[in-house]
This record gives structure tokens, C-alpha cells and sequence, in this order.
């Protein structure tokens, strides 16, 4: 998942409304200024019943969890599904980006990943989401007019990226309802985002 | 516009070929290995020159590779990752300080090694540290990298006036106890590092994927170099500190890397957790 402007509202209420034993991992980035601290991971946490954790490079990536990227590092995956930090260039003046982190789970989960678009100023993540639908996995979008800041939702959808648009009460339940379905229809993997 | 067409697994995995074929084509033509290097990463920053530079396949960028060492030098610098600034994390600096130098004023003599330094900036910003801190005398900086180029960068000193505002403020946090003008001269648009500073750095090419112990060192200073890495090659390299320190020294990693995943946790004492300063273990573990 990826925010900029308003993207702590919108986190938590997308956090409370998902249910102890969420079946997939969550890894959100969050546009703000580079700093030692993961403060977000922090006031996060009071918002969520799945442990939410400030990852170090190489963490192992486990469902249910929820990984708040490090403000200052993109935050990657990598093929052994740990977590792989970089420093590299900014993306849209941010570090972290969204696209970085769309980009690198659309190549290694493809259809499993799951890519959502919350409320922001920019255009940061529009093109990763689009990869995103292109390897095969679900996109959304906050609704633009549930936004604080609509231009990041706005950008996404008219790329053609998305393929389903939610207020922002409906997204959590959404993502809930979706998992769930998927994990009682077949014992398959679980789907991931 | 046309919604641009599906990608399939299999032509990921093409991509994935073509990117080991790359790192094997620059390992084999220019020795430096990349190969060992966090896939994601590598992949993002392989992507974004062949975006900048109009390649449409990773295959048709390694032919100019192949063919255009000056190609090769631009591709370099993507891939090295040359992010830095002086006194970066001030919060480290100041806890260096404080927790580690009261160690090294016992020392008759202070060698440290900063692996990765990239352009420098923060092997002067230790200088100016030793300096204030009366060490400077007895201390031997070694500076290594594996890009020559960014190591010419790094001996020269030079540096764009517009970053000193922020540097300025990062050794005021970090405990400086002058101005950093006292430091370095402006001359135009660049500020140039005092020639006092430099007089006992080495500067070295050193990779630290296939070259070997600098031996007998205090400190090591590796920060946000091993997040590129893979992990058998972290481990590689943790190995390789481990034997380069004396006991008792310290290792000082960036702000997200853990000794957790090392497979050498147990050979280190955590000085301070969050700003990652481990310490040698004076014995062998289980001896």
C-alpha cells in the first residue's frame, strides 16, 4: 500500500478494520522526511491488531504482519521473501517510494500481490501499480473523493491501473473479505500485497 | 492510450537471466562483482538505467556494456549506490562520542577502516570527530570503496556549497564542538576539505565481495553498504570484519542493518542497539 498527504488517517483506518489472523502480509509506504526513527511503525501500532513492525534489511517477510517502510530507505522485496533496503535515488522527490516497492513485489509475487493506492499530492505509484496489473495481481484505489489529497488516487486510475475504486471505510473490510474468500476456497498460498 | 500488455512469469524470469547475464559480463570484463548482490535491488537500479538510457532489453544494454567502457562508468554509479553525507545520522556521531571514544583514549594508537566510504564525506566528518576529540594524532584512517571513481572524488574533498547548510546542522547535532567552517575553505560553488584532515587517510580500492582482511583494526565503519548485499555475501563480509577487528574493537553498521541475520551475533557485544555500535568479544565464544 502506498499514501503520501493524509496517508495516517487513512493507515489506521484501513488497520482497525482488519481482523486478528489476516491472512496476508502488509507492506505500506508512507511519504516523509528522512529520520533515524520509524515513528510511523510506532503510532501505527495503536491502530492495529497485527503486529506492526519497523523492518531492518533482511527481515523475513510473515503474513499477518504489517511492515512500515523506514523513513529515508525504499523498501524492496526480494526473491527469498525478505526485505531488501536501499538508498538509491528518489523516486518523485521521495524515499521511500511507492513505485520501488510496487515495482519489486509485482516482479516477485505476480498475481499474488495485491497493489493499493491511498490518498496523497503526487503521482508516486501509478506506474508500480500499473506493473502491478500487468503481472496479474488486484489494484485499487481510495476513492478521490474520500481523499484528503486526491491527485495520487486521481493519477492511478487514469493510467488504468486500477480495477476497483473503495471509499475508504470499504477497504479494509474489502481486503478482508477478499483474502478470506480466497483462503477458504482453496488451501492454496496465501495472497499477499 | 493502449493499457500496456500483460507480463507473464516466464518473461520475469528472461528478465532475471538477462540481469546474472549482465553482473557476469561486468564481473568478467571490468572485475567488479556484482553478482552476490541483493536481487531486488540490483534490479531496480539495472531498470532505471535502461529506462534513462532508452535500452528496451536488459540483453541490448550488456552488448553496449560489452562494448563502451564510458557506458560502463555511467551503469557504475547507479549500481554503486552513492548516497552520503558528513555526519550522516548525527545521532551515530554524537553516540561515537560519547560511548566509544572514552574506549579509544586508551588506545596508544586508533586504526580505523571505512569500508564503502563512496565520496567521502563521512570519513572526513570522523577526521574532524578524532580531531576534536584529540585522537586525530595517533589515529590512521584507511578509506577503501570499490569504485576508483568515486574514491578520486573522495581524496579530492571538494564538495557543493549547497549541501554544507545541511551538513552544518548535522555536526551541530552530532556534538561538533566548532563551526564546520573551520574545517574546509569555499571557493566558488564547492567547499574544499582542509589538507590537514587528509594527512592520515589512506584512501584504497578494496571490494569487499573478493578481497581480503585489513588487518588489526579498532573500528570499522560499514554503514548502508551490506544492505545491498545478499545474504551469503553479508555473511562473507561480517566474517571478514570479524578478522579484520582486534578484541575489543568496535563495528559501527547504518541505522537498519542487524548483526541478527549475520550468523556472527555471538562473537559481538551491542554498545548501543539503535544506533547499531557492536563491540568485539574479548573470547572465543564457548572457550
Amino acid at each position: 500500500m502506498g499514501a503520501s498527504w493524509g496517508g495516517l488517517n487513512a493507515y489506521s483506518s484501513v488497520l482497525a478494520s482488519l481482523p486478528e489472523g489476516f491472512p496476508a502480509a502488509i507492506m505500506l509506504v508512507q511519504h516523509q522526511n528522512a529520520s533515524t526513527e520509524n515513528r510511523l511503525a510506532w503510532l501505527l501500532a495503536r491502530y492495529s491488531r497485527l503486529p506492526v513492525v519497523a523492518p531492518e534489511d533482511k527481515e523475513r517477510i510473515r503474513p499477518g504482519h504489517v511492515y512500515v517502510a523506514p523513513p529515508g530507505y525504499h523498501m524492496l522485496v526480494d526473491a527469498d521473501e525478505t526485505i531488501a533496503l536501499s538508498m538509491y535515488r528518489a523516486v518523485h522527490f521521495s524515499r521511500p517510494s511507492i513505485d520501488e516497492l510496487f515495482f519489486s513485489a509485482g516482479h516477485v509475487y505476480g498475481k499474488k500481490v495485491i497493489g493499493v493506492i491511498l490518498t496523497g499530492a503526487n503521482e508516486d505509484g501509478s506506474e508500480g501499480l500499473d506493473y502491478i496489473r500487468r503481472r496479474g495481481g488486484l489494484t485499487l484505489a481510495q476513492s478521490p473523493q474520500s481523499s484528503e489529497a486526491p491527485a495520487m488516487p486521481e493519477a492511478a486510475i487514469t493510467k488504468g491501473s486500477v480495477r476497483e475504486v473503495l471509499d475508504l471505510e470499504r477497504i479494509g473490510p474489502y481486503l478482508a473479505e477478499f483474502l478470506i474468500g480466497l483462503q477458504d476456497e482453496k488451501t492454496e498460498h496465501p495472497g499477499r500485497r | 492510450m493502449e493499457p500496456q500488455p500483460a507480463i507473464s512469469d516466464e518473461q520475469v524470469q528472461v528478465e532475471d537471466i538477462e540481469i546474472r547475464l549482465l553482473l557476469e559480463a561486468i564481473y568478467q570484463l571490468y572485475g567488479y562483482d556484482f553478482r552476490s548482490y541483493s536481487p531486488a535491488s540490483m534490479r531496480r537500479r539495472i531498470m532505471h538505467r535502461l529506462t534513462m538510457s532508452g535500452f528496451s532489453t536488459v540483453l541490448e544494454m550488456t552488448d553496449r556494456v560489452l562494448r563502451d567502457r564510458q557506458f560502463f562508468v555511467t551503469l557504475l554509479n547507479d549500481l554503486t549506490v552513492n548516497v552520503t553525507e558528513m555526519f550522516r545520522d548525527p545521532e551515530f556521531y554524537k553516540a561515537f562520542r560519547e560511548e566509544v571514544v572514552p574506549v579509544l583514549k586508551t588506545f596508544p594508537f586508533i586504526k580505523i577502516w571505512h569500508a564503502g566510504c563512496s565520496t567521502g564525506e563521512e570519513i572526513y566528518s570522523m577526521a574532524i570527530l578524532l580531531e576534536e576529540e584529540g585522537l586525530y594524532e595517533r589515529a590512521m584512517l584507511y578509506a577503501t570503496d570499490i569504485d576508483k571513481n568515486v574514491l578520486a572524488a573522495a581524496k579530492k574533498g571538494i564538495y557543493p556549497i549547497h549541501a554544507f547548510k545541511q551538513y552544518t546542522d548535522n555536526y551541530r547535532r552530532a556534538g561538533g564542538r566548532q563551526s564546520l567552517s573551520d574545517y574546509a575553505t569555499a571557493r566558488y560553488d564547492s567547499v574544499i576539505m582542509e589538507q590537514r584532515l587528509k594527512r592520515n587517510i589512506v584512501f584504497a580500492d578494496h571490494d569487499l565481495a573478493t578481497d581480503q582482511v585489513f588487518g588489526e583494526m579498532h573500528v570499522i565503519l560499514c554503514r548502508n553498504v551490506l544492505i545491498y548485499f545478499d545474504r551469503p555475501l553479508q555473511q562473507r563480509v561480517f566474517k571478514l570484519f570479524g578478522e579484520s577487528l582486534d578484541m575489543g574493537g568496535f563495528l559501527c553498521l547504518g541505522t537498519k542493518e542487524s548483526l541478527r541475520f549475520s550468523g556472527n551475533e555471538e562473537s559481538f557485544d551491542v554498545v548501543n542497539r539503535s544506533l547499531r555500535i557492536f563491540r568485539k568479544r574479548q573470547m572465543r565464544p564457548n572457550a
